[in-house]
């Protein structure tokens, strides 16, 4: 008797190592370890000036954050093309208010940053919610939407580094233990989504929603409030990429986050997040993200001119999808032939 | 020591329902007590599934009471009805295919310790004990997706007992089900109803509901016709209400010349769906393809048209094979589909009906390779005065039709590239009682013009009626072919439900 429950334990433990080992995140992770290594055997200060480590962890942290919020989106079957314009208003709303008020404190500005782009998330999210329309369509009207608002407001207009304090710009820079403090945010955010997203009724119901919307209303469960929250999330999420490119770059015009939506989707489709929602994870669109800008940031480097960077960025999306794809029929050829054997 | 007098757990009266000018159930009564068991049976449509959806909260009635543990009660979510002590288990499994089985037993309900956090352990550990109590081994980690029908159905019923519910709601739950597993099933649900629980079980094997059901409720067309303690009834008298109608008359079948045959399928087979399919269908005849949702009947029209793959057999069309497994090739050799969901498979229906009907001859009707809306109109005219396709004109968008003139103008599109073979898949769903007999007097009248037509139907009184020869699918294999003056009511239903012989 305790024979065979050591063995079930042990094979639980084996196919639980297995399905880490096998795991999309760990495949992107290891993809991402690939690129860095080879780069670094070209050129070794890609990894080991205190620049190049810096800017590995730095220049994808934004990007991360928002495809964090699209990854959640995403899972429940929906998708929102607007949140690179929500990084833009984020980000001016940020640099306007230090502008008008100069001693703004810096943490009340994040707070301000994440409501105003929930804010934002809330209006696609209400939308989509009560008005059952497709996301794709409300968001890529929102897209248009927020954006023309900031060019309206922005004008030619254009906010400087001068214009924002110190110890707002040198977020952008600092370092704790080597570590950038953005990249310290989007981790921080990053494991309290993940915790969230795998560990809480919430988290679950949204995977629930995202694998199949019919038996969601069956279960009871509240799909209208989770859509809405998934929206509120991705907004948020957008809105804090706003305040940290704000801290980042220091200079703020009317095309901040242009083309950070496709950046995000093809971040989450690559880290295994399924377009057709239900299944994946946040940490894959994180991995995702950096390895899609790493990419960018290696090419040039490994003698791979410019203009093939959004070539090489479709082929990761469309093998990334293939892959997919390919498993899953495997798999259900599988379990088929299984059922009949039986 | 309950006797069954007390008051129902669960009561409904006068209840009606209806979509738009469509009764989907007619002051239908239902009372439900514990220590019992309560059998409804009916055909297709008779209204059983709307019964289990009013009560499981799903859809609201429009008229009637529904109590519920004496008092009355109004769901207006599944989660209100849920949470007050009553789980369905529908015809379809509903699981999440991406979620783990565990999972699936407890979304929107896990045990959740500090800061909302699940506590997985103890979840998983309950699977584990109600899987043992169930008698069945799933692993509870694998997920939802490729599990067979049976497992699926395994996981709704642990889901419901883990809900500790008053009221059990089992929709076809042996549907799918081998016998070892139904015996498994009944275990369960005897003990449940020992534990003081009211069940409500909807079968088509009669067997069953007369080895499980303490009561029968019969329900005909939407409307509740009698309830009866089984031990007080008869099969033969449960068919006879159930079919309550004398069925040669109402779909009267003319007699044609049967000539050579025009559709042979041989041992037609795809793993998993359905299994060594052989029979010819003659010029002149109407072959029926009965059994239960879900035997893989449309499975085989869609891949006699090249639609679904098939691994092996042949399809021949007037002797000639068929050369390739497309929709194109097997439209070329003379067949035809008349898919089941005909708004979605059958229909453009934001497009004119002109345009419908032309949709199969297109490409005759162009020059220059562009379409004129005059020669559109002229060809479709023919065919819209033929089958009377009431609408007042030819550029009506479809859309726009009742589901009877919908059926025509598909029927029209297919008999327009004039056709050898007519597959048509529940000719007369969702079609109202006047002219689903104008439906049935148009295949008929085909038939006679020479066709060879199959049809797939659920509904018993059409497939006797109207059928030279009843065919019978259960779970993906052909179980009996039975001719026109031997087939009723009892030996199809019998065909459909039973394995000829079940192998261990």
């Amino acid at each position: 008797m305790s024979a065979a429950t050591a063995t079930t334990d042990r094979v639980g433990l084996g196919s639980r190592l297995w399905s880490l080992v096998s795991s999309r995140e760990t495949g992107i992770f290891l993809a991402l370890a690939l690129v860095v290594l080879a780069t670094t055997f070209k050129n070794p200060g890609f990894l080991f000036s205190s620049d190049g480590w810096r800017d590995l962890l730095l220049t994808p942290s934004i990007v991360a954050v928002v495809a964090i919020g699209q990854a959640v989106v995403i899972i429940t079957r929906s998708v929102d093309l607007s949140v690179g314009s929500i990084v833009g208003l984020s980000a001016y709303l940020v640099g306007t208010l230090f502008v008008a008020f100069p001693g703004f404190p810096v943490p009340l500005m994040f707070l301000v940053g994440i409501g105003f782009g929930g804010l934002l998330g809330l209006v696609n999210g209400a939308l989509i919610a009560f008005g059952k329309v497709p996301a794709m369509v409300i968001t890529l009207g929102t897209l248009y939407a927020f954006r023309g608002i900031n060019v309206a407001w922005t004008g030619s207009n254009r906010i400087n580094a001068s214009d924002m304090p110190d110890d707002f710009l040198n977020l952008g820079t600092q370092q704790i233990l080597s570590i950038p403090v953005l990249t310290i945010i989007a981790v921080v955010i990053l494991v309290v989504v993940a915790w969230y997203m795998a560990n809480t009724r919430g988290g679950r119901e949204f995977y629930a929603i995202g694998s199949d919307p019919d038996a969601a209303e069956l279960y009871g469960l509240a799909k209208t409030k989770r859509v809405l929250i998934a929206f509120v999330a991705s907004g948020a999420a957008s809105g804090l990429g706003g305040v940290l490119f704000a801290a980042r770059y220091g200079t703020i015009n009317s095309q901040v986050g242009d083309g950070f939506e496709l950046q995000a989707i093809g971040a989450a489709v690559i880290g295994g997040v399924a377009i057709v929602g239900g299944s994946g994870t946040v940490l894959g669109a994180v991995f995702g993200a950096y390895l899609l800008l790493t990419i960018n940031r290696c090419l040039p480097i490994l003698g791979i001119p410019d203009f093939w960077q959004r070539a090489v960025t479709g082929a990761l999306i469309i093998g990334a999808i293939i892959l997919d794809r390919v498993l899953a029929n495997r798999q259900a050829k599988r379990l088929v032939a299984e059922r009949d054997a039986a | 020591m309950q006797s069954n007098d007390a008051t129902p757990v669960l009561e409904l009266k006068g209840v009606s329902k209806s979509f738009g000018a469509v009764v989907a159930l007619r002051n239908a009564d239902l009372a439900l007590r514990a220590h019992s068991i309560h059998a409804v049976v009916g055909e297709n449509g008779a209204g059983k599934s709307t019964l289990v959806k009013i009560m499981a909260g799903l859809y609201q009635r429009d008229t009637g009471t529904f109590q519920f543990d004496g008092k009355a009660v109004d769901f207006r979510t599944t989660a209100e009805a849920k949470s007050a002590g009553i789980a369905v288990i529908y015809q379809e499994p509903t699981l999440f295919p991406d979620l783990s089985v565990t999972e699936n037993v407890f979304m929107g309900r896990q045990p959740t310790g500090r800061f909302g956090r699940i506590d997985k352990a103890a979840m998983r550990a309950e699977v584990l004990q109600l899987m043992e109590r169930l008698g069945v081994r799933i692993d509870p980690d694998r997920p939802a997706e490729g599990l067979s029908i049976a497992d699926q159905q395994i996981i709704e019923i642990a889901k419901a007992i883990s809900l500790d519910a008053r009221a059990l709601i089992m929709d076809e739950p042996t549907a799918a089900l081998s016998g070892v597993e139904v015996d498994r099933l009944f275990a369960v649900a005897r003990s449940l109803r020992d534990e003081g629980r009211a069940l409500m079980f909807i079968s088509h094997r009669f067997d069953e509901v007369f080895a499980l059901c303490d009561t029968v409720t019969v329900m005909r067309d939407g409307t509740y016709i009698s309830t009866d303690a089984i031990v007080d009834t008869s099969v033969a008298e449960i068919v006879r209400r159930m079919v309550g109608r004398d069925v040669k008359e109402l779909f009267p079948k003319q007699v044609a010349e049967v000539g050579r045959p025009l559709l042979e399928v041989t041992n037609l087979t795809q793993p998993g769906v359905f299994h060594d399919i052989s029979f010819t269908v003659r010029s002149g005849e109407i072959v029926a393809l009965a059994g239960l949702v879900g035997a893989g009947r449309s499975e085989v029209a869609r891949a006699i048209f090249g639609v679904d793959p098939y691994a092996s057999g042949t399809v021949s069309v007037d002797s000639k094979l068929l050369a390739g497994r497309s929709p194109s090739i097997a439209m070329k050799a003379g067949v035809a589909l008349v898919p089941e969901d005909r708004r979605k498979q059958g229909l453009v229906v934001d497009a004119t009906v002109a345009s419908n009907i032309t949709d199969a001859i297109r490409d005759t009707l162009t020059r220059f390779g562009l379409v004129t809306v005059r020669r559109e109109n002229t060809e479709a005219q023919i065919w819209a005065r033929k089958l009377e396709v009431k609408t007042a004109a030819l550029d009506s968008v479809v859309g726009t039709l009742s589901g009877g003139n919908q059926q025509k103008v598909v029927l029209a599109k297919w008999l327009a590239a004039n056709p050898k073979v007519l597959i048509i898949d529940e000719p007369t769903r969702g079609i109202d009682v006047g002219t689903k007999s104008e439906v049935h007097r148009m295949m008929s009248e085909l038939a006679g013009l020479g066709l060879a037509i199959l049809m797939i139907s659920s509904e018993l009184p059409e497939v006797l009626g109207m059928a030279d020869r009843v065919l019978v699918m259960r779970e993906g294999h052909l179980t009996a072919t039975i001719d026109r003056v031997d087939a009723t009511a009892e030996n199809v239903m019998f065909a459909a439900t039973h394995a000829s012989e079940e192998v261990a």
